[in-house]
């Protein structure tokens, strides 16, 4: 409708298209340069780290205090051990929770006002600094509950973080769903709860995911909370594998071990590259940022393919 | 009595699932409260000490911690925050507006729904690769323009934490103005406006609460960013409103704390939570300001 206004319809003549016409201009300027910024911030990192990108050492070897035979073996396999326990941590609390706001909300009396206690907490959560999370960590998991500078220290700080995206995301994916779909399960005599399990879940579930490969994809960047919790930057050995060859594969006393053995991550390892003087570690930096870009790039547009996927699957 | 029986059992799991789920939203509470929990007992620590003093925190204008003769007054470090979420306000505030007005209100369907993913990876690329892009690549070229810019400068880093928060202050700011009905843009058509002045004096009024909100959080998002700062600004407490010189905020404080080997108790490392609560509570004031905005905002349409 708004394209197809006839120019003379325009009162004051070509003086106000050329106002329009600036904007479109600033505009489309504007948005060429942020796309421009992002490109030239991968290709920074692509050229600095090229010749520890190609080599394929950089990822099979530990840090080392010579920067040409550093690594970030330690650090990604840090990274996906730390993500594991987030993940854990944010679905099993994230989840049930977006679900009971949407779904089981009273929204009245004692239990109402709770309610909106939860969703103004859950506003105000998802807007506090990273950093004020690794505080909250420092205090309460290091020093309370005394799991150590430990990647389960580090699972939980980054799986609380994330709730709020994942609250949200939730409750939205849920929100889209037509109300007849309830009332239909709830006619042929389902429980709440089976039709939460049956229907809800199953209908929500690629908004569900969405919202949660974003909110993991920031976390795995995420550094300053790690930090203030006493992540270390040289780790010179693997946490013990909890997977073993004999039955039954899963070794329970290794798997303890793992959670409460000391770690790094990949952006921890970069900002210890990128603090040093010497510019050989620089180069090392820019490398393991480049890794760390693409994952998160990765899992941006495998959340953008299933959200617009999703959207096409279920038409309401 | 089988039939009775098996409704009793999915009555009793209906109600444990109940339970649960509430105690799953509970337990988020438990978050803030922790924090705040955390920040007030550990701050008293830090306050307890003979060296320090609430007034000489809230008005001292020196920050030495690690010198022989310690001072703990918080100017220096607001200081530094301030200017450079003010630099990244002045960068983003107009480039933000300019994009959410474009993209809502000019932009064809297609562009609007490729850009605004571009802009929303924004907040997703890892703050330490803003850090070395700032420090490593932009700063170097800005100094052949910028004399006398150090090498570490709350110029460049308040310029990339402006672009890091557009997701705030554009892509936000553009769901509020998208958020108008067309109705009101078509009776503006309808009285001879341009899209122009429609954009600006309709659209943009109607739904000033929402970009206002989202201007509101981006500046949050900026007191509170840390590893760019950490990494390119700098780690010198400093009372300038120069942005040339190197400049140390309240978050990059505690990265510093948390990066030696204080052990706990010590005078230093609880000076960190007392600067987490003087954190916490510019940022939570900010984020309920913008909370409030934008439940108006839902209110309105």
């Amino acid at each position: 409708m708004r394209e197809s206004l006839p120019l003379d319809t325009y009162k004051e003549g070509r003086y106000v298209i050329g106002k329009d016409l600036i904007f479109i201009i600033a505009g489309l300027i504007l948005v060429f340069l942020v796309m421009s910024l992002l490109l030239s911030v991968i290709i920074v990192l692509v050229l600095d780290g090229w010749t520890r990108l190609v080599d394929p050492s950089f990822y099979t070897s530990f840090p080392s205090r010579f920067p040409e035979r550093a690594g970030i073996l330690s650090a990604w396999v840090g990274t996906v051990y730390v993500m594991g326990g987030a993940i854990f941590w944010s679905i099993i609390i994230g989840v049930p929770a977006g679900i009971y706001l949407e779904e089981y909300a009273r929204k009245k009396g004692v239990i109402g006002y709770i309610e909106r206690l939860i969703e103004i907490n859950i506003a105000n959560l998802a807007a506090v600094p990273s950093i004020i999370y690794g505080l909250l960590a420092l205090g309460v998991f290091v020093y309370i509950f005394n799991f150590g500078e430990s990647i389960l220290t580090a699972g939980l700080t980054l799986g609380i973080m994330m709730l709020p995206v994942i609250v949200t995301s939730t409750r939205e994916a849920i929100r889209a769903i037509p109300k007849d779909i309830r009332e239909a399960a709830y006619a042929v005599g389902a429980t709440k709860w089976e039709t939460v399990r049956d229907h809800i879940i199953p209908y929500s579930l690629g908004g569900i995911l969405t919202g949660f490969i974003v909110s993991a994809s920031r976390a795995i960047g995420e550094t300053a909370p790690l930090i203030t919790i006493g992540a270390l930057t040289f780790i010179a050995f693997l946490p013990p594998s909890p997977i073993t060859s004999d039955f039954p594969f899963i070794s329970l006393k290794n798997f303890k071990e793992v959670l409460l053995s000391p770690f790094t991550v990949l952006p921890i390892q970069i900002f210890n590259w990128v603090s040093r003087p010497q510019e050989a570690f620089h180069i090392n930096a820019a490398a393991a940022g480049f890794v760390l870009l693409v994952l998160t790039l990765l899992m941006n547009a495998l959340a953008y393919i299933i959200r617009y996927k999703v959207r096409r699957k279920y038409k309401w | 009595m089988q039939v009775k029986a098996n409704l009793t059992i999915k009555r009793l799991i209906d109600k444990i699932v109940l339970v649960a789920f509430f105690a799953a939203g509970f337990i988020t509470i438990f978050v803030t409260v922790g924090i705040v929990y955390v920040l007030i007992t550990e701050g008293i620590k830090f306050f307890a000490f003979p060296e320090v003093t609430l007034k000489e925190f809230l008005t001292g204008k020196e920050w030495t911690p690690t010198f022989f003769d310690k001072k703990f007054g918080i100017w220096p470090l607001a200081a530094g925050t301030f200017l450079i979420a003010g630099i990244a306000m002045l960068v983003s505030i107009p480039v933000g507006l300019i994009l959410a007005i474009y993209l809502s209100e000019f932009a064809p369907h297609k562009l609007r729904e490729t850009v605004k993913p571009i802009i929303e990876f924004l907040e997703a690329v890892p703050t330490v690769v803003y850090g070395y892009f700032a420090l490593l690549a932009l700063t170097p070229v800005f100094q052949k323009f910028v004399p006398d810019l150090n090498s570490f400068n709350a110029l460049v880093t308040g310029i990339v934490l402006g672009i890091m928060i557009l997701p705030y202050t554009a892509s936000m700011a553009e769901d509020a103005m998208h958020s108008v009905p067309q109705r009101i843009r078509e009776a503006s058509f309808a009285l001879g406006a341009t899209r122009f002045t429609t954009a600006i004096k309709v659209v943009l009024p109607a739904s000033i609460s929402g970009v206002i909100a989202g201007f509101i959080l981006g500046a949050s998002r900026a007191i509170g960013e840390t590893m760019v700062v950490a990494i390119a600004a700098g780690m010198y407490p400093n009372l300038t409103l120069d942005p040339r010189e190197p400049v140390q905020t309240m978050t990059s404080y505690i990265v510093q704390v948390a990066l030696g080997d204080l052990p706990h108790g010590s005078l230093e490392y609880q000076s960190v939570f007392a600067v987490g609560l003087a954190l916490f509570i510019i940022t939570f004031v900010f984020n309920s300001i913008a909370i409030w905005l934008k439940s108006k905002l839902r209110e309105a349409y």
